[in-house]
């Protein structure tokens, strides 16, 4: 294993971040590599937890460009990406690995 | 075929993009084909481990452990290719004079070149991962078959690669007694948007605050989606949209990694040579 001097500091930064976290949830499921649903809207100025499941049995990587968001999601797992405070406007997402179906967009108002 | 040559194509683009100016960097070292081998050879293992335990590290650390792993390996890297360039200030002037000297420049002696092999394997580490998963997931769902599957991997591999071997080549254009200090501002670039990455990784794992979110919006001229915003955003770290946060880390790191090589160039004795920050034309 790697000895860097971040991970220490990085552990005390995810103890602390996770007693606080208190934040909206927003659900999503990937099932035959499509997002269900395909529109989200959240709240604007506002930090929104956002739980991605995947019901297929291949991996998938949930990204978007413009929340500048990436993070594998494997087959029948789920994962949780923290977004925002957003100003209101329209954000794409796609599954990276999918990109023709799997595609959706988050609303913030 | 072309859909998943194209996917894996812009996964290989990143690492091809480092590999290279890791080689251009190293040029002239002795044992460099071996130690960027050595590199890119553990990515390749290591992108194998990561894709095959990915689900352990998504769940890894109440379920930021996928954020942690990559903030750690690219701030490792940013570490690596600091220690390069403050290196390189220590010794950059006897490399363009022996390499002035030589005429082909063949350089020995204690060149760190493990940290750019760590470099190289970093690259190849994140980027690979997501194309085993990518292809794990198209073979395990049986929508292509095996020569398309293949073929599309090889196609795309290709394509990052050449891109890669475009810009090698090109660097290897520049006169060697100025290449140093080229690919020492492309390595401290390159660093600078590594950890600005790593930052982008934090707060999408609600370790950092964001600090501002899109500090500014540059994503009607140029999105990390195309292929040129992507290959910018690997050399010198373009975000269309950065966070507050993001912007802090890469100045922090540029400012950083050169007040450390100043700092530790002024330490040996100047040699007469004062051309080494004229622009490159000629």
């Amino acid at each position: 294993m790697v000895r860097s001097p971040f991970l220490p500091l990085l552990m005390i930064l995810a103890m602390s971040g996770r007693a606080e976290a208190e934040d909206a949830t927003y659900s999503l499921v990937i099932k035959d590599h499509k997002f269900q649903p395909t529109e989200i809207v959240v709240p604007a100025a506002q930090k929104v937890a956002l739980v991605v499941k995947n019901e297929d049995p291949t991996p998938e990587e949930f990204e978007s460009t413009e929340l500048r968001r990436e993070k594998v999601v494997p087959g029948g797992e789920q994962i949780t990406v923290y977004i925002g405070p957003l100003k209101p406007g329209r954000y794409e997402f796609f599954g990276d690995f999918n990109p023709s179906t799997a595609r959706g967009h988050i609303v913030v108002k | 075929m072309l859909a998943t040559a194209i996917i894996v194509f812009r996964e290989v683009l990143e690492a091809a993009l480092i590999v290279s100016i890791v080689l251009a960097a190293s040029l002239g070292a002795l044992g460099r084909g071996y130690w960027v081998s050595v590199g890119v050879g553990a990515g390749v293992i290591g992108a194998g481990l990561v894709a095959l335990f990915a689900a352990n590290i998504a769940a890894a650390v109440s379920g930021v452990g996928q954020e942690l792993f990559n903030a750690t390996i690219l701030l490792l890297a940013v570490g690596m290719l600091g220690w390069h360039i403050i290196w390189i200030s220590r010794h950059g002037r006897e490399l363009a004079t022996s390499a002035r000297a030589i005429g082909k420049a063949v350089i020995s002696g204690s060149r760190p070149l493990h940290v750019l092999a760590i470099v190289c394997g970093v690259a190849v580490l994140r980027e690979g991962s997501e194309t085993v998963l990518f292809l794990y997931g198209i073979a395990a769902s049986g929508g292509v078959g095996a020569v398309s599957l293949i073929g599309g991997g090889v196609l795309g591999l290709a394509g990052g690669v050449a891109i890669g071997a475009i810009l090698y080549f090109g660097l290897l254009r520049i006169p060697t007694q100025r290449l140093f200090a080229v690919t020492n501002w492309m390595v401290l670039l390159l660093a600078a948007g590594m950890a600005a990455q790593a930052a982008g990784f934090l707060v999408q794992a609600d370790l950092l605050p964001p600090l501002g979110e899109a500090i500014w919006d540059t994503s009607a001229v140029l999105t990390e989606d195309s292929v040129l915003g992507k290959a910018l955003h690997t050399l010198i770290g373009y975000v269309s949209r950065p966070d507050g946060i993001q912007i802090l880390f890469y100045l922090a790191t540029l400012l950083g990694i050169w007040l450390l090589a100043e700092w530790t160039g002024r330490t040996v004795p100047p040699p007469p040579q004062p051309s080494a920050h004229r622009p490159i034309a000629t």
